[in-house]
């Protein structure tokens, strides 16, 4: 007998959470991102959270070995990957019991029943079998036996069953399709275009995807298929894409609208080495990659290409940002374009590596010897690293200073549907080099632009403009017709008035960047004040609360030095600002340092993203 | 390209700022000779790049009509590597001392001599920091009484050339700061090699340190204590050629009497051997100034070029698949339109 999958017989949703749990060797990733892309093709809202142990292979079938791969499709504009699954999929006891506890009465757990033995049991630290004892009597459970079919499935393709047994992921895949009624077709077109070179696991893979969805079908398990059907976004192209990828074409695009070469050095970290690895391969736009011997070469390599004319950018994570300080000074004494980008993970230390924190904003603020100020842009969204990326090289570029961009782990790696930007709406960024002598025949390195107050930047090659410029402190105020000459000087007030310049060329800057979009509500007399990832557990609390009916006001901040030039007067239209940040109230501390704001502050600091219920349940407390 | 010759002088090269080292200080020597060398190379200043660290060596840049970065401590060949990718035509010269390149800048040595970048390195040993007031340094002897070392120091030195050549460098030359012609002769040389070329230059710190290298500098010693390599020539030396340098039976380089071995059993120096076995075992002939040293160039050879191989990849894959379009990247994968 087969369930019937007449049209009647589907059941129609506006959005469902899936999460798929297995082993860090099971291919979970693989398979979420494959669920994603389908989704995205078929024209669902989207986001993504990805979550996987620092650690390649811990210890198999352990709780600490659990990778997961979290998917919110729906049919309307959402903004957070969801905050309780209504599916699961278990691949094993460890994935069951780290999971559980995110999961509400009444969700549908999909279990690996073959991996339920008294070993996997005992690894995954279960006294008892939770699919024989009470303990999963709140849910649906549907107990599938994925690891002996996928064998069975496989077995006259010559696979040992050893290796057939890697393909129950892809089995997974096909039962999740054939439930939510996905499109077939791609996922077979992916299977045999990326295992074409490996033609057993191809035809592995590809039976037990079939295996899965026939499964679906014919089973008895379950009553009748689900859609999710495509959400009405705003007309236009869309892509998925993650955090990282859209930073390295923001990069690209800078780099094409600028008219300069990019060269980019960093050293592996997590999680920011996709960013290496996408420029990596796109020489045929003028991309220069290094992987440097450590994070300090890599900003001083990105300074170097910067002297001889070059967009340069190095990338990392917090503890490479520590060790990039110092180069960091010397880029805003040398006053030349730079960007680094920090995709923030769990600190301090090592910390969390794979896991998402937004606590490096004082850091980026603050975080090296004497007063050395530099503007910061952070991203909000996976899409909106492109343009927070090109932002900050729009910054470097406009106003010789390095610009640190601000993006984190879970932007890094989730993913969501992306409007294709109008390329001609891009700004023009490009830069005009210095080509003559601009003192009484002479060239002086520091005589700055009175409205930018950037310096000119002549880069080798050119006749008659060699300048030697360093870190130590220079005769270099170079306005109205003053000390521009960048010689070293030890000069007392020359100092004072140096420091004094270099805060005023960043702070200029706010009178270059948009005022503060706020998303007000006649009547509000909170407001919710946001920067970075933070932006859709933000939104989508903001709606579940203005949903009740309440008043509840909402702004988002990418620039966060200088602050938008209005932001000030902004907060104090409010009775009571909330600030919910992934780290202990950075930025309302800057908040309230800066406009004596009554900033509260809201904060989370477990890896993981606000929940929309969360930032709710904060709201209404606070209204 | 013109067809002109370009004649310049030593003044192109001189900036217009007063040089500031210790009155006696070797490195008035070296920056002689580096400017007097400079004009005959038929580079235009603006076509040069001096790149250096922290130390009184690292100010070197400030004295040069050039284009010029001084950066922060240690880290100069990793800026130098950054102008070299991204300007593959430039001449990149960097300089520094023993503490900037074998202490805190110990890293960004290493990998820029093996990744062969085209950039010319010279370092300033003279065995103490000067800068900071004399403590000793990665270079000085053992036992070394310092502001640091009451006591003397108790860590074993670095061998500069060792060093160099253990990181794959393709050219190793080692000079002092006493003959300007011989220093002259190695920047050309260097200038020539086609990729990462290191020298070590004895200098003299005459307030920190000085007198270190008398041993084998000083006028009366030199005879028999500085051996000066020759491509293609026996190792030999001494006031009278006496003395010279055979492989023992371990294939370890020794001094010996000429006397004693006999002239066909000396070493015949050769800079282009490929493996850097013989080169590394010249460098280990003194471990001190007072032993005879060599000087000249250990090694010289052929291996692409780190920057110009950046550089072909680009222009290679840009001729495979075309210049890029932005949009086309940008679409990359699946899309999807919504009416």
């Amino acid at each position: 007998m087969t369930v019937d999958t007449s049209p009647d017989r589907v059941e129609t949703l506006d959005r469902v959470v899936i999460r798929f749990a297995g082993d860090s060797g099971d291919g979970m990733q693989l398979v979420g991102d494959r669920f994603t892309e389908l989704s995205a093709a078929f024209g669902n809202d989207l986001a993504t959270l990805p979550d996987f142990p620092a650690e390649i292979r811990a210890p198999a079938g352990t709780v600490a070995g659990v990778s997961s791969f979290q998917v919110h499709i729906s049919d309307h504009d959402i903004v957070t990957p969801g905050d309780t699954p209504n599916v699961l999929i278990a691949m094993n006891p460890a994935a069951l019991a780290a999971n559980l506890h995110d999961m509400a009465p009444g969700a549908t757990l999909i279990v690996n029943g073959d991996s339920f033995g008294a070993r996997d049991l005992e690894k995954a630290g279960l006294s008892t079998n939770p699919l024989e004892d009470d303990s999963l009597a709140a849910f649906n459970v549907y107990n599938v036996p994925m690891t002996s079919i996928t064998v069975e499935a496989t077995k006259d393709l010559g696979v040992k069953p050893r290796d057939a047994e890697r393909s129950k992921n892809f089995f997974a895949l096909g039962l999740l399709c054939w439930m939510y009624t996905r499109p077939t077709a791609p996922v077979i077109e992916w299977i045999e275009s990326r295992f074409k070179s490996k033609e057993q696991v191809l035809a592995a893979n590809l039976a037990a995807f079939k295996a899965g969805r026939n499964f679906g079908e014919t089973a008895e398990l379950f009553d009748h298929p689900y859609e999710v059907k495509p959400a009405a976004l705003r007309p236009g192209t869309y892509r998925n894409i993650v955090g990282n990828l859209a930073t390295a074409y923001g990069l690209i695009a800078a780099s094409q609208k600028a008219s300069l070469p990019l060269v980019y050095a960093s050293y592996p970290i997590t999680p920011a080495s996709d960013i290496l690895h996408e420029l990596s391969k796109h020489k045929n736009f003028g991309v220069k990659t290094l992987q440097a011997e450590d994070e300090i070469a890599a900003a001083s390599i990105a300074i170097g290409a910067a002297f001889a004319g070059s967009l340069g950018v190095t990338g990392t994570s917090g503890p490479g940002v520590d060790l990039k300080s110092e180069a960091m000074g010397l880029a805003v004494s040398l006053e030349l374009p730079l960007v680094l980008i920090d995709v923030q993970r769990g600190g301090p230390s090592t910390g969390l590596p794979t896991k998402t924190e937004q606590a490096d904003l004082l850091l980026a603020m603050y975080g090296r010897h004497g007063e050395c100020p530099l503007p910061i842009v952070a991203a909000k969204s996976p899409s909106h690293c492109f343009h927070a990326a090109f932002e900050a090289c729009r910054l470097a570029l406009k106003y010789r200073t390095p610009v640190m961009l601000l993006t984190d782990g879970y932007l890094a790696n989730g993913a969501e549907p992306w409007l294709l930007p109008d390329l001609d709406a891009l700004a023009d960024i490009s830069v005009r080099f210095a080509d003559a002598p601009n003192a009484n025949g002479s060239f002086l390195p520091y005589v700055r632009d009175p409205e930018t107050l950037a310096r000119p930047w002549a880069i080798p090659g050119t006749p008659g403009l060699q300048h030697r410029i360093g870190g130590i402190e220079k005769e270099g105020i170079g306005l109205e017709g003053e000390g521009g000459t960048g010689n070293i000087s030890y000069q007392p007030e020359n100092h004072e008035r140096m420091v004094r310049l270099r805060a005023e060329k960043v702070a200029r800057i706010a009178l270059d960047i948009p005022a503060v979009d706020v998303d007000h509500v006649d009547g509000a007399d909170v407001l919710v004040l946001g920067w970075g990832s933070t932006w859709g557990a933000i939104q989508a609390g903001v709606r579940r609360v203005r949903a009740r009916g309440l008043k509840v006001s909402q702004a988002h901040l990418v620039h966060l030095h200088p602050f938008p030039a209005d932001l000030g007067e902004v907060l104090r239209r409010y009775r009571t600002v909330l600030v919910p940040e992934m780290n202990l109230g950075q930025l309302s501390r800057l908040v309230r340092a800066e406009f004596l704001v009554d900033a509260v502050s809201f904060t989370k600091i477990q890896g993981v993203p606000f929940r929309a219920a969360e930032m709710e349940a904060k709201i209404l407390e606070i209204l | 390209m013109t067809a002109e010759p370009i004649a310049f002088t030593r003044k192109d090269f001189e900036s217009d700022q007063e040089v500031r080292w210790c009155p006696g200080c070797g490195d008035y020597g070296i920056l002689a000779a580096m400017q007097f060398v400079l004009p005959e190379l038929g580079v235009k200043p603006e076509e040069m790049v001096f790149v250096s660290g922290i130390g009184c060596a690292a100010r070197l840049p400030y004295y040069m009509n050039t284009y010029g970065v001084h950066g922060i401590h240690g880290r100069a060949p990793a800026i130098a590597t950054g102008v070299a990718m991204a300007r593959p035509d430039l001449h990149v010269w960097v300089i520094g001392g023993d503490g900037d390149m074998l202490s805190i800048g110990g890293n960004h040595l290493i990998h820029a001599l093996r990744r062969n970048v085209n950039l010319k390195i010279v370092m300033f040993n003279n065995q103490i920091y000067g800068l900071t007031k004399g403590q000793y340094s990665p270079t000085s002897e053992v036992g070394k009484v310092t502001k640091s070392t009451p006591f003397g120091s108790l860590d074993y030195p670095f061998n500069p050339l060792s060093v160099a050549l253990g990181a794959e460098a393709t050219f190793v030359a080692r000079t002092h700061d006493m003959d300007r012609k011989h220093m002259m002769e190695t920047f050309r040389r260097m200038h020539r090699h086609e990729g990462a070329a290191f020298v070590e230059i004895f200098q003299n710190c005459n307030v920190f340190n000085d007198g270190a290298f008398d041993g084998v500098l000083k006028k009366d010693s030199r005879p028999n204590m500085l051996i000066e390599l020759q491509h293609g020539h026996a190792i030999r030396f001494g006031t009278d050629g006496q003395l010279g340098v055979a492989v023992n039976e371990f294939g370890e380089p020794r001094v010996v009497q000429v006397g004693d071995v006999g002239e066909g059993s000396l070493l015949v120096h050769d800079e282009h051997r490929d493996d850097p076995t013989l080169a590394f075992a010249l460098s280990r002939l003194s471990t001190g100034p007072t032993m005879p040293t060599p000087v000249g160039i250990f090694r010289d050879v052929v291996r692409p070029v780190y920057d110009a191989e950046v550089q072909r990849q680009l222009v290679a894959e840009s001729e495979r698949s075309g210049p890029g379009d932005l949009a086309q990247l940008l679409a990359t994968g699946s899309t999807w339109t919504v009416n």
